[in-house]
């Protein structure tokens, strides 16, 4: 059996923590409250002005930017309908109304928080058909086949193929045959397309990618274009600039094509801007959000998925077991006797409201005056239930005056008296007064005290040692409290009380 | 003195602890099924009279509020009576009444008490306030014992008992519980009765325990504790060691008194001995229960059992001890 139980604690233990572990480490979830972590918030702002009749605009979304996790998506347009939909493979907003007037202004937001896992460099798609060779006119086909039997004799696989075309194209000075295909265009969007046009004569799939680099705040970042090229297996992201594969740090990819973001039906001066901001976000919270997106079966155990309301329960319920080991402990391994088993343990959860000193003094006032009340009562000859309520009417009276009369002298105190326990005062009180009567009032005040005391330790080990935190997030840390009580369910040793009670037994044998 | 043992030293001295006590003893020893046995002294008296072992007599049982009213016819016709609940536990809400003076009761202690006050006792009774759990109880009135003279020098008021502790349906340590002024005349440890250990081969008492503190001598009279001898001391260890088969529990204090006239009477059974009789004794629980689980006959009948404990456990006080006590009492007295 005791095996047995060792065992099961230890598996128990290996449970708990390891899923803890898992959580903190590889979900994020933070050990400590405050700990905080980067997240960033990007907007995009579609402004239009409507030339009459119903107006339907068309902002392109982020669909899961590789590098980040979307914790949250806001749209802010008034007065407008609502939908996102997948236009052309592209994920996109669309906003609908009927006759809107004057300049308008549509906001996308979403909060992105880095990830650091190991990301793939690219998405994993089925590999599209090779794109047809197009018929390249003259003087362009020469050059085209010149520079792609350059870049052919110099690469190794499609990536490095397109990186090194991306650099030539970078270059347009030292080669003619660039210098061609470059004539009369200058932006970053054009040279990718270029480059697609000219990848196509090797018959590689390739597509252009615009995104954001978030820079804090900035009102109105450019979007720049970047290639991918399929290498088979998976889209390969290409540095427009240096030729370089990878995004890096900081790049939100955001939309797939040469096209602007927005499309709006009847209207002009169509514009988006970029805006992005680094924001502190908590970093439990970033966690959770983050793990709902991608982990439900993890999120179906977790307790930060339940309404506010119901988690500030649990804060509270979490915390009840650290009390309860706590008086297990002093109860069988140390021998310190109570009023009530587990009685402490509530007393000390109504110390939070009061705080401790405050819930000392009100604690001790209220058993003490309603201790004389109860020796009052003795001499009417009650009947047991009626003489318990009458206790727990005395007692309300007694804190209600406390309150009025702190608050007079202006002590916050006595005013927090909402979750303090007064049947389990009354209760208390009750089986005081008999242990006065049966036993004296030295043992009476002896466990009163005691009991005091351990309510005190439960309340600092509940309250002052953030683990309140700590068993809302990893509430499987449970199966290790849970562990440790059936350890101790198991211990037959002496308690340290018996060590000073039989300390003149030790000479005989 | 000090203020601590290594808790080596006490598994040396084979002290039974609180936990260990819990899970090795009770545990182990009694089905829970079994304790309705001892926990309703109603029961447990009717088990014993019907295994002929004698109990103080029964004679009446209030079960409602409105018995309690009736309760005075049946107690003006009594002198002396002991009003108990019937799953009391450590001596709570036991009211023993001597006599009377004029139309109030003069209890144990000498207060008076009057009809008024009986019965407020006896409702408090009826609603639990003395059972385990606040469960609604029912009380017993039941012949006052009138104790054998022989604890008089060093008992104040009230009756002494004799708890023996039985394991296996052996007897393994005894102590006599004698009530002191602090006890109100209640013959509980906790209460501030003496506790006095017991020679198992002969009944004498050894040395007491007042407060956890060793003591020589009883603390109201000042007369000296060892040396006393228990009489009939063989069939009194016979009652404990039957209780044994009366309720099936390996782990039983029976707690026994001296009637001036009928002997030794079994007064109620206890599922969850404490450990005080180590104090009393200055003796381990857990070498005697070891040494019964090693040699004695368990399954034989009570009277070899005694035999045994009475030949192992045996010869702590020296016979000059006893014979220099009983002078004590025969001669000046």
């Amino acid at each position: 059996m005791r095996l047995h139980v060792g065992l099961l604690a230890l598996a128990l233990t290996v449970i708990g923590l390891s899923l803890a572990w898992y959580k903190h480490h590889s979900l994020g979830f933070p050990l400590s409250p405050d700990a905080t972590t980067d997240a960033w918030i990007i907007e995009a702002r579609l402004g239009f002005e409507p030339i009459g009749g119903a107006v339907k605009a068309q902002l392109k979304l982020p669909d899961a930017p590789p590098g980040f996790r979307v914790l949250e998506e806001n749209f802010i347009s008034r007065g407008y309908g609502i939908a996102v939909e997948e236009v052309d493979g592209q994920r996109t907003a669309v906003w609908t109304q009927r006759r809107p007037s004057g300049r308008q202004a549509l906001f996308y937001r979403a909060t992105l928080m880095p990830r650091d896992d190991p990301e793939a460099p690219g998405e994993e798609e089925p590999a599209p058909l090779p794109p047809p060779v197009p018929d390249y006119e003259e003087p362009y086909l020469q050059a085209v086949n010149s520079v792609l039997d350059e870049v052919r004799s110099r690469s190794a696989d499609v990536a490095t193929f397109a990186a090194m075309l991306m650099q030539l194209l970078n270059n347009p000075e030292a080669n003619d045959n660039i210098r061609l295909m470059l004539e009369g265009k200058r932006s970053d969007v054009d040279r990718v397309d270029t480059a697609i046009y000219m990848l196509k004569g090797a018959r590689i799939p390739s597509r252009m990618v615009r995104g954001v680099t978030l820079v804090d705040g900035a009102r109105d970042l450019q979007p720049t274009a970047w290639l991918e090229v399929h290498n088979g297996q998976r889209w390969v992201p290409i540095d427009p600039t240096t030729g370089k594969t990878g995004y890096p740090d900081g790049f939100v990819k955001w939309w797939r094509s040469a096209a602007d973001p927005a499309e709006v039906t009847r209207a002009r001066n169509v514009n988006v801007r970029f805006a992005s901001k680094r924001n502190q976000l908590d970093a439990l919270e970033a966690a959770a959000d983050g793990a709902r997106g991608e982990q439900p079966a993890m999120v179906a155990f977790s307790l930060l998925n339940l309404p506010v309301q119901t988690q500030n329960l649990y804060r509270i319920l979490l915390l009840l077991p650290l009390g309860v080991l706590l008086i297990v402990v002093l109860r069988n391994i140390v021998g310190v006797k109570t009023f009530g088993t587990f009685m402490p343990v509530l007393i000390a959860i109504s110390f939070r409201e009061t705080q401790l000193i405050g819930g000392v003094v009100l604690f001790t006032l209220v058993t003490a005056l309603g201790l004389s009340v109860r020796f009052y009562l003795e001499r009417l000859k009650l009947l047991l239930v009626p003489r318990l309520a009458a206790v727990v009417i005395v007692v309300i009276l007694l804190i209600a005056m406390l309150s009025v009369l702190s608050n007079q002298l202006g002590l916050q105190a006595g005013l927090s008296v909402s979750l303090f326990p007064i049947v389990i005062l009354a209760m208390t009180i009750e089986r005081m007064s008999i242990v006065w009567e049966e036993h004296g009032p030295g043992e009476s005040l002896r466990q009163g005290l005691g009991s005091m005391l351990v309510a005190v330790l439960s309340y600092l080990l509940m309250f002052k040692t953030g683990m309140e935190h700590l068993m809302l997030v990893f509430p499987e840390l449970l199966l290790v409290v849970l562990a440790v009580v059936l350890l101790v369910g198991r211990y037959t040793g002496y308690r340290v009380s018996e060590l000073v009670r039989f300390r003149n037994m030790d000479t005989g044998a | 003195m000090r203020w601590f043992a290594s808790p080596r030293s006490l598994r040396r001295a084979g002290i039974a602890g609180m936990n260990w006590r819990n899970a090795a003893l009770i545990a182990e020893q009694n089905p829970r099924r079994f304790y309705p046995r001892v926990d309703d002294k109603l029961l447990t008296k009717k088990l014993a009279q019907g295994a002929g072992i004698a109990v103080p007599e029964l004679y009446a049982q209030v079960r409602t509020n409105h018995d309690a009213s009736d309760m005075h016819q049946i107690l003006d016709a009594l002198d002396g009576f002991v009003i108990k609940p019937a799953h009391g536990s450590g001596g709570e809400g036991i009211v023993v009444v001597l006599g009377r003076s004029g139309t109030m009761f003069r209890k144990a202690s000498s207060a008076l008490i009057d009809h008024e006050g009986l019965t407020h006792h006896v409702s408090n009774i009826l609603s639990g306030m003395y059972s385990l759990g606040g469960q609604p109880d029912t009380a017993m009135i039941e012949q006052r014992v009138v104790f054998d003279p022989l604890f008089e020098r060093i008992t104040h008021q009230g009756v002494p008992d004799i708890r023996t502790v039985v394991y296996r349906g052996v007897p393994i340590l005894a102590m006599v519980r004698l009530p002191t002024r602090l006890s109100d005349g209640k013959a509980n440890l906790h209460q501030g009765a003496v506790g006095a250990g017991v020679d198992m081969a002969t009944g004498a008492l050894t040395t007491g325990i007042w407060h956890n503190q060793p003591v020589d001598v009883h603390p109201d009279s000042h007369n000296a504790i060892a040396g006393l001898q228990i009489p009939s001391w063989e069939r009194l260890l016979e009652i404990a060691a039957r209780c044994y088969e009366l309720t099936g529990l390996g782990y039983l204090g029976v707690d026994v008194v001296l009637d001036a006239h009928r002997g030794p009477l079994m007064l109620e059974l206890n599922a969850r001995p404490g450990l005080s009789i180590q104090l009393a004794n200055r003796v381990g629980l857990r070498h005697r229960v070891a040494e019964v689980d090693r040699a004695a006959p368990v399954a034989a009948p009570a009277g070899a059992r005694v035999a045994f404990a009475m030949q192992t456990f045996g010869g702590i006080v020296e016979p000059e001890v006893i014979r220099a006590a009983s002078q004590a009492v025969d001669g000046p007295a």
